[in-house]
């Protein structure tokens, strides 16, 4: 009883939700992944062309639905009533059915097609925010080939500025999707594609592979942080130590240090237990896949796993499967394929509770 | 007093009408459809519980009902299942059993190559579903996208089964089509003209035709896949100058087509249907037949509008998106005259009504998301999410399964002369449509909503939970109504065989001849002047037909049965299906080279053999 009268409360709850256009929007603030609250301006154009096509199919819907069902119960006949006057056709009538509906059709079309320009393309210009995304199985590579950042899984972008992305996979079709921002692109190996929006707000924005690509398909998430101007500013300032762009020096390096790197590597010095990780994930095979600051890899730009050099700062683990918290990341380690089966990460050896204990703080520490 | 003239006067051979033997050496099109039947039911309830699996899966978030590799074959092997060995020879048997019927012939153009297709048929589904049996079944999904099908990323036997399987369907469904294609053509009554056949054989013959020229699209991009896999091409691999994409026009360029593959026919048992039911002709004949024709032609011209995130640019999405709105012209006149048709009739509101009535209602749904996707930048959000999924479910399952369900319960008293019972059809109707309703309307909000495709779970703070868990309960309310509609033929199956030759008031041939009818079907073929002759006899008779008695069938040919198409379905099977073997043994084409002998050595037999 407990859990039907469960079951009914939460049918009332959910209830707005049947009733299409207005209502959805209404409930779209239950869904952090919606597509029907649009944040960028790419998205809202795409809500808008959708809305109109919403009324346009509830009208029809409502229409043909109710002349159907008028006709089922004004008609119903018994089995030894005459015969029905037999009508065979009316010509007027099919011309009329044939040609409303492709007025309405012109109607969706016109809009349609001025979105599809609109939306197209690359963005340039100064001020644009350049991205190059990368898909992997089961991950998201995100690089600002100007401004030198490599990072996985979150994507940080400034509010109000357009970002430009140039899309490609690693391996096989991906496709980079954030609902609230724009459509869905298709990543194909070998060629970029493009995507562009500008973000209205700030906060923090779910996104997902929406192209099936193998074993972890479902779990192939990202973040997408919009932010101030000077909280993205800094945010790139820090990303910048351990680059593996600045570091092959793709990108210059910066002049100025920022203030807490010397603090850090201090600390490190100091602290064992990071100190081992440290040479564990050189020694045990880490830096096969992944590049890391102070690592003999760390410009290396094209292994296998996400650049680590800041880990510790990202929000969540294992492509969005999971919160960024020391129990999480020692789940992780212990056995990544009972987390998330058939992952590509092999650990080159089974690790001890000790090693795991280092390579969490080691990790834990680079922000 | 009607006597079967089987029991002492054979209609034509010598063969005894009953036990295996006799049913895998029938060339019979009513026998075939049955085995058509049967074979398609079995597998589809099959991909039914596939489904149900997949539900039970869904229904909380980080579930672990199944692994994530099973849950991959299953969404793969559901929707080929589904396609390939449910709803097409569903269709099939309904082709093979009345499309003779319905154009007064005594059998298919072809009888041999009949049983043929459908031996191919049976070894293809048996086939690849084979490989859920030794953990292979394929898993790259029933589109099957390059490059996770090539060897480096599907390695395994999964993606082989599936394209070497498909392969084999295909042989079954290419010698099928050109069949029905020459049958309608050649073997009508005298008197009935292209423009007076049924609509049921119009719609079954522009599928024909669209078999005809999609399949071999498919074929050619399923052997560019097998050359990749097995014999080191490169046409969808671009480390060596293939190119991803080209597998997606190509499997597009069939799949679209396919989707009319698997809805006309239904279209056509809704158009007999309503008909009947309403006491009155179809309204707009003419309209209907060309619409049906419009709609396979401009089929051809759309396939890219399932590629618009692949980022194509904007001229090439503007001309797949206005092509793909033009078709909703003429469906929405199907619709319209089938409204037209219900209008001022006489309606009996018998099961198959409800089932062609329900059809018409769920197929406006899933035609007017379709004009939501038609729209590019509405379809970058909509693609590849649930929403997608509401969409070609009310096509293919509010359209297509609910038509082949009425045409079951319409025609089931001409295949077995008996009566499925009309309240128990009802509590299946009602049960069908509320379940089916349940679990796919929510689609629509979940997709939009953010909830991809495909995928074998969700974390729960994306709220997902909520219409996943109303889904599931209302696919188990789908799976258990097909229970009753089993029930109902098990016990229909235990009356005895009373049921008239004409129970409905039919329009077209089929009715005037006994229920089943008799091998030959037609001792003498009535005149045709008009599209609905049982109607014109009908009403020459006052409003009743006399019950038509069984009749001698002396002096009627019949072709003989023959095990060589059954031989000979064996060699395609071996034949394709050896090329599993290229990568376990050096020596697999001997596999190969046995299997072209039996297919060469059974076509040579069966060419040989005396047809009558």
């Amino acid at each position: 009883m407990e859990k039907s009268s469960g079951l009914v409360r939460r049918l009332a709850r959910q209830a707005p939700a049947l009733c299409l256009l207005l209502l959805i929007a209404a409930c779209a603030k239950d869904y952090p992944q919606t597509t029907l609250q649009p944040r960028g301006d790419f998205a809202r154009m795409v809500d808008d062309l959708f809305r109109t096509t919403v009324v346009w199919a509830t009208i029809v819907f409502v229409l043909v639905e109710g002349v159907l069902l008028w006709a089922i119960f004004k008609f119903r006949g018994r089995a030894d009533d005459p015969e029905p006057r037999q009508v065979h056709g009316n010509t007027t009538l099919e011309v009329v059915w044939t040609v409303i509906p492709a007025f309405i059709l012109v109607a969706i079309a016109v809009p349609t097609v001025k979105t599809i320009f609109k939306t197209s393309d690359y963005a340039t210009g100064p001020g644009v925010v350049q991205i190059e995304v990368i898909g992997h199985q089961w991950w998201w590579e995100f690089r600002y080939p100007e401004l030198g950042v490599v990072t996985g899984n979150e994507m940080h972008i400034p509010v109000g500025k357009t970002v430009n992305l140039r899309m490609t996979t690693a391996d096989v079709l991906h496709s980079f999707w954030v609902p609230q921002f724009a459509g869905k692109r298709d990543v194909f190996p070998g060629r970029y594609n493009p995507l562009w929006f500008k973000a209205e707000v700030t906060g923090i924005f779910s996104g997902q592979c929406a192209e099936f690509c193998g074993v972890q398909h479902a779990r192939m998430g990202f973040k997408l942080i919009s932010e101030t101007q000077e909280e993205f500013d800094a945010w790139v300032a820090r990303e910048r130590i351990g680059s593996p762009l600045v570091n092959a020096g793709t990108v210059p390096a910066d002049t100025t240090t920022p203030a807490d790197s010397a603090g850090r590597a201090a600390k490190l010095a100091a602290d064992s237990l990071e100190q081992a990780g440290r040479a564990l994930f050189s020694g045990a095979g880490c830096i096969g896949c992944h590049a890391m600051v102070g690592t003999p890899l760390a410009s290396a730009t094209s292994l296998k796993g996400p650049n680590l050099s800041h880990v510790g700062s990202r929000q969540t683990l294992v492509a969005g499967l999971m919160p960024n918290t020391e129990e999480n990341l020692r789940k992780w380690l212990a056995n990544p394929d009972s987390v998330k089966q058939g992952t590509l990460m092999v650990l080159p050896k089974k690790l001890t509770d000790a090693e795991i204990a280092t390579l969490v703080a080691y990790l834990r520490s680079h922000r | 007093m009607a006597t079967s003239v089987v029991d002492h006067a054979p209609a034509s051979h010598h063969e005894p009408h009953t036990g295996i033997w006799s049913w895998i050496t029938t060339v019979d099109h009513k026998r075939i459809g049955i085995l058509y039947g049967v074979t398609a039911f079995i597998f589809f309830l099959l991909g039914g519980i596939e489904a149900l699996i997949m539900r039970i899966q869904l229904m909380k978030p980080d579930n672990t009902f199944v692994s994530p590799e099973l849950f991959n074959s299953l969404f793969t092997m559901h929707g080929t299942t589904m396609i390939f060995l449910g709803v097409m020879p569903l269709s099939a048997m309904f082709f093979n059993y009345f499309i003779p019927l319905q154009i007064g012939a005594r059998d298919v153009a072809f009888p041999r190559l009949n049983a043929f297709s459908y031996w191919v048929f049976l070894l293809g589904g048996l086939f690849i579903n084979f490989s859920f049996l030794i953990n292979a079944a394929p898993n790259a999904g029933w589109f099957g996208y390059a490059n996770l099908t090539s060897n480096q990323y599907s390695p395994g036997l999964n993606t082989d089964f599936w394209v070497l399987g498909l392969q084999i369907l295909g042989v079954a469904s290419m010698a099928a089509a050109i069949n029905f294609f020459v049958t309608i053509v050649n073997m009508r009554a005298p008197g009935m003209k292209m423009l007076r056949m049924p609509m049921f054989v119009w719609m079954s013959f522009i599928t024909q035709i669209l078999l005809l020229l999609a399949f071999p699209v498919i074929t050619i991009a399923l052997v560019f896949l097998m050359m990749d896999r097995h014999f080191a091409t490169h046409f969808f691999l671009p480390e060596g100058g293939g190119d991803p994409i080209l597998w997606q026009h190509l499997f597009w360029i069939f799949g679209h087509p396919e989707v009319y593959i698997l809805i006309l026919p239904s279209f056509g048992i809704v158009s007999e249907i309503l008909p009947v039911f309403s006491r009155k002709p179809l309204f707009g004949y003419t309209a209907m037949v060309f619409s049906g024709a419009f709609i396979a032609f401009l089929g051809f011209g759309v396939w890219s509008h399932h590629m618009f995130s692949t980022g194509m640019g904007p001229f090439a999405d503007a001309f797949f998106s206005l092509s793909t709105m033009l078709i909703a012209v003429p469906t929405g006149v199907k619709i319209f005259n089938w409204i037209g048709t219900m209008w001022g009739g006489s309606l009996q509101l018998k099961t198959p009504m409800l089932f062609a009535i329900g059809m018409v209602a769920q197929f406006i749904v899933g035609g007017l998301s379709g004009v939501m996707h038609s729209v590019p930048p509405a379809d970058l959000q909509q693609t590849d999410t649930y929403f997608i999924v509401a969409h070609f479910h009310y096509v293919l399952f509010g359209g297509a399964i609910f038509g082949l369900t009425a045409g079951a319960y319409y025609w089931f008293p001409k295949m077995f002369g008996r009566m499925l019972d009309d309240k128990m059809g009802k509590l299946h109707f009602w049960m069908m449509f509320l379940g089916f309703n349940i679990t796919f309307f929510p689609m629509h909000f979940l997709g939009l909503n953010g909830m991809p495709r495909r995928v074998y779970t969700y974390p729960g703070d994306l709220n997902f939970e909520f219409w996943n868990q109303v889904q599931t309960w209302g696919s188990l309310l789908l799976g258990v109504s097909f229970l009753v509609f089993i029930y109902n033929m098990w016990k229909a199956s235990r009356r005895p065989a009373d049921a008239p030759a004409d129970p409905w008031r039919g329009a077209t041939l089929e009715w005037l001849i006994p229920s089943p009818p008799q091998e030959f079907n037609f001792a003498d073929v009535p005149p045709v002047h008009s599209a609905t002759p049982a109607w014109d006899l009908r009403r020459a008779g006052g409003g009743t037909l006399p019950e038509p008695q069984r009749v001698s069938g002396a002096g009627i040919h019949m072709p003989r049965p023959s095990y060589w198409p059954a031989v000979t379905a064996v060699g395609v099977l071996v034949t394709i299906g050896s090329i599993l073997f290229t990568h376990a043994f050096s020596q697999w084409y001997f596999i190969t080279l046995t299997g072209a002998a039996i297919l060469i050595y059974g076509i040579y037999r069966w060419a040989y053999e005396p047809a009558f």
